[in-house]
């Protein structure tokens, strides 16, 4: 399929130009060390990411404790929705190869109808990261910090002794009340009834939320919910420091905010050359449809976006194993 | 327009043409290296729901896994995706040179520096 080196010809042949010492195209071969350098830049910033974490002092969360959760289902199904992913953007690069595929053989219509499906694919993707990175932002339920040491007993019967600083973290429905508790807004109260604590909103509706359990180590190992007076002990021993979710400066899931920072920069990074791969897959769509390449004689441009389309896939293999799995 | 940017006595990834016959036998090899893919994404997934992280020793082992797993899903898209693997040897070289360069510097760079903040709590923290 690709060029051949040239043997028997003579060097004044060789070196008199208008030969490519790579049997390529000047336009694949630049699209070629353009992937090199911002494969480079990837492998720096997951890089970075790795001795982040190994410098980090306190306990770094884990992919399949933080990333869990399935859009409109209760349960907890760890990495399942990140394989999905995976597996769409498989699928939309198995759909580019078979439109290179379809250029060889100059059939114009396999290239229309494979680049829509890749398009497809990659809208499918982005859809899927714009839910990951909202369900990201607004978090579990948020966490407080313990301002003294507290000892409670966890679900599975062993004693913990919580130092202060160690982060508690709320369930969902009871969370949604403390941020707005938590900001100081006055139609939130707390109710103290025998033991009984309770969040209740006034307004339009009166929203009301029972503290009934506490979770330590959500994201990390040992995740334990912890329940009852012990559950009430931890409320009571909160410190003024709450975290919902996440953004630029604050996040539920780890201590330092590099963690959160690292999520946005490298999911949003791949997430923007996805798009911007979409966008270029699309008026590749609409030239190859319009039939510019027919008339060329070659799908050689159908090559290129594939390969940069590719590498997207590829980026996020690495990203997949060492931000998700390790 | 006679376009000069293009040199047509040579051999040419742009002239790659294959025939309906080969086209089949190319596109059975797409659909395998697709459920090598998806299988390799399904074990790794559920290596990470199956074993425990608190194992020290086990989970060890598994990281070390999922890098070799990852790295042969790296080979297939570059080789069979993206079809380095047709490419002249120098072309594979020049592209696949700088990693191994890469890889090399990260591991020597580890060895030496990536543990300092273990013995240097002054400096760092």
């Amino acid at each position: 399929m690709s060029g051949h080196s040239n043997d028997n010809v003579s060097s004044k042949e060789l070196w008199g130009g208008g030969r490519s010492p790579y049997g390529i195209s000047y336009g694949k071969m630049y699209m070629w060390f353009f992937l090199v350098s911002d494969a480079l830049t990837f492998g720096g910033l997951l890089s970075a990411y790795g001795f982040s974490r190994a410098a980090s002092e306190s306990q770094w969360p884990i992919g399949e404790q933080v990333f869990r959760a399935l859009p409109g289902l209760d349960g907890q199904y760890p990495l399942i929705y990140v394989a999905l992913m995976t597996f769409i953007l498989i699928v939309s690069s198995v759909t580019m190869v078979l439109a290179v595929e379809a250029g060889h053989r100059n059939d114009k219509r396999g290239v229309v109808r494979w680049m829509l499906a890749t398009i497809v694919g990659g809208m499918f993707f982005l859809g899927s990261q714009a839910w990951e990175w909202s369900h990201f932002i607004h978090g579990g339920g948020g966490s407080f910090l313990l301002a003294k040491e507290v000892t409670v007993t966890g679900e599975n019967g062993t004693q913990y002794t919580l130092p202060v600083g160690e982060p508690i973290f709320m369930d969902h429905h009871f969370g949604e009340l403390a941020e707005g508790y938590a900001n100081g807004d006055s139609n939130v109260i707390l109710e103290n009834d025998h033991g009984h604590i309770k969040l209740v909103q006034f307004g339009e509706h009166t929203h009301e939320a029972e503290l009934h359990s506490l979770t330590i180590n959500k994201y990390i190992i040992g995740e334990q919910e912890v329940s009852g007076a012990d559950a009430s002990a931890l409320w009571d021993a909160r410190s003024e420091s709450f975290k919902f979710g996440a953004n630029m400066h604050e996040n539920e899931y780890a201590m330092q905010q590099s963690y959160a920072n690292f999520f946005f920069f490298i999911t949003g990074f791949h997430g923007f050359h996805v798009f911007s791969g979409v966008v270029i897959n699309i008026i590749i769509f609409f030239m190859a449809l319009k039939g510019v390449f027919e008339k060329r004689g070659h799908y050689e441009m159908v090559e290129k976006v594939g390969l940069y389309w590719h590498f997207i896939d590829l980026v996020w293999v690495f990203v997949f194993t060492f931000f998700y799995l390790i | 327009m006679e376009r000069d940017d293009l040199i047509v006595n040579d051999n040419y990834s742009l002239n790659a043409t294959h025939s309906e016959e080969a086209g089949v036998k190319i596109r059975k090899n797409i659909i395998y290296v697709t459920v090598l893919l998806t299988a390799i994404t399904a074990v790794e997934v559920a290596m990470g729901i199956i074993f425990k992280r608190a194992e020290t020793y086990t989970w060890e082992a598994i990281k070390w896994t999922f890098v070799a797993l990852t790295l042969v899903k790296a080979g297939y898209i570059v080789m069979s995706f993206m079809h380095l693997s047709e490419e002249k040897s120098v072309l594979k070289k020049s592209i696949l040179m700088p990693y191994i360069l890469f890889i090399i510097y990260l591991f020597y760079i580890l060895a030496t520096e990536g543990f300092g903040h273990l013995f240097n709590h002054n400096s760092l923290h």
